[in-house]
């Protein structure tokens, strides 16, 4: 059967990878071809990596990373940040990247996600979702979090399937960042609701967060970040505690 | 020398990447010529099995490729090009591997497309020399090829056991894409190198 998949998740600035230290400065934390084959050679099953440069150079210089990180690694790998039309997507698949994510252009342009699909198949569209609860409903936000949208995460995300998405990769903007586990109950009710596989993201603090959202929550990839650059939970510790719970997993 | 064929079946260069890595020249081509004297071909190929049927037809590769003698090696749609005919369109193919595409029915333990890695089993034959029982690749694909006397590696995916490979004389195929398999996809195209 086909197995649950463990996705680390690179944020990449001007070309290099970076990390927020206490919601304030960011430190560059690596190279990311380097990154990339570290991470596919201890186990990672994916790779996504989020271009958060904010400049028309730091876009194009994104671009170019992604040649050499289709070059380096010889496993999946996604990218996004900022794609706002199907050129932007075009140029980064045709640098060799797996998939593309699309996010606030996709709730501002529902039909991007039909574009993107209809020209390059719906394997090659994650539609991210970065969603809040706000008296016990999920309204789906853009710019981090920071701007709602009238949108709800079950409805949208029903949308964007039936326009073509691949996956749904649902960030719950309240458990991001908190260590505290990822969203289960939402994970779940999104995998009743969709047929297409559903990436968790959001609230990785430990081995047990991952073991709860692939089991209780129901999805097929755990996505993280921190946890993985900072080295606190190695990926070949990781795959060994989620065999050891029988969940499956390429080891 | 590889030759890729070119025929505008989608995104192509992640095989290149990974002929690259392993250290293989390769060209990039949709000459006849090129690709008789190719040592090994490659068939690529992403998306719709009727469109990319349509596009080699109308180039007339479809004829060149059935003729080879070297080793072909079929990718994903590539590699459904190279069976009977597949339920996606429907489309009559080459006819090479004697199996039809079907696609798969959606089931609560078998999403649709199947994504992901996922293990191979029955293994035979010299592409995965080396490699045990079991084995870790990564497929991308709503239809499947189904299983027949030219089956040389098995997948499930819910209750669905099919093809993973396939393999008639010179022909080989597979539904999983080596160039993103990791250390074992790099196997399988190196043992193709070889043949």
């Amino acid at each position: 059967m086909v197995t649950k998949r463990i996705i680390p998740c690179l944020d990449v600035k001007d070309g290099v990878v970076v990390k927020g230290i206490n919601f304030e400065g960011l430190k560059e934390v690596g190279d990311a071809v380097e990154m990339g084959v570290r991470y596919s050679r201890e186990g990672a099953d994916e790779l996504v990596y989020l271009d958060i440069s904010a400049t028309r150079e730091g876009r194009r210089t994104f671009a170019d990373l992604v040649k050499r990180i289709a070059l380096g690694i010889d496993i999946p790998f996604t990218v996004g940040g900022g794609i706002g039309s199907v050129d932007d997507a075009a140029r980064l698949l045709d640098a060799g990247a797996d998939k593309v994510t699309v996010n606030s252009a996709a709730l501002a342009n529902p039909s991007l996600i039909g574009e993107i699909a209809s020209r390059y198949g719906s394997q090659f569209v994650v539609v991210a979702i970065d969603a809040k609860c706000v008296k016990g409903r999920w309204m789906c936000t853009t710019h981090g979090g920071s701007k709602f949208t009238d949108r709800e995460l079950f409805s949208w995300a029903r949308e964007a399937q039936e326009r073509g998405a691949g996956e749904i990769l649902f960030t719950s903007m309240d458990h991001d960042g908190t260590r505290a586990g990822y969203a289960c109950d939402v994970y779940a009710r999104l995998a009743s609701e969709l047929s297409v596989p559903v990436i968790a993201s959001g609230g990785a603090g430990s081995v047990q967060d991952i073991v709860d959202v692939l089991t209780v929550g129901r999805a097929d990839a755990a996505l993280a970040a921190s946890i993985f650059h900072y080295g606190e939970i190695p990926i070949p510790a990781l795959k060994k505690a989620l065999y050891d719970a029988s969940i499956p997993v390429r080891i | 020398m590889i030759a890729i064929i070119d025929y505008e079946a989608g995104n192509i260069c992640s095989v290149e990447n990974a002929l690259s890595r392993l250290g293989a020249t390769y060209e990039l081509t949709a000459s006849p010529e090129v690709i008789r004297e190719a040592d090994k071909v490659i068939l690529p190929g992403v998306g719709n099995a009727a469109k990319a049927m349509e596009s080699l037809r109308q180039s007339g590769l479809n004829e060149v490729i059935a003729r080879l003698r070297q080793p072909v090696l079929g990718i994903c749609v590539g590699m459904q090009l190279m069976c009977r005919g597949s339920e996606e369109g429907p489309v009559e193919c080459m006819g090479l591997f004697d199996t039809r595409v079907r696609r798969f029915t959606e089931m609560p333990d078998a999403k649709v497309p199947h994504m992901g890695w996922n293990s191979i089993g029955n293994l035979e034959s010299k592409l995965f020399k080396g490699l045990s029982e079991g084995s870790f690749v990564y497929f991308v694909h709503s239809y499947f090829p189904g299983l027949c006397t030219d089956t040389i590696a098995t997948c499930r995916h819910g209750s669905t056991l099919f093809s993973a490979a396939l393999r008639w004389e010179n022909f080989y195929g597979t539904q999983f894409h080596p160039e993103k398999s990791g250390s074992v996809g790099s196997a399988i195209l190196q043992n193709f190198l070889a043949l």
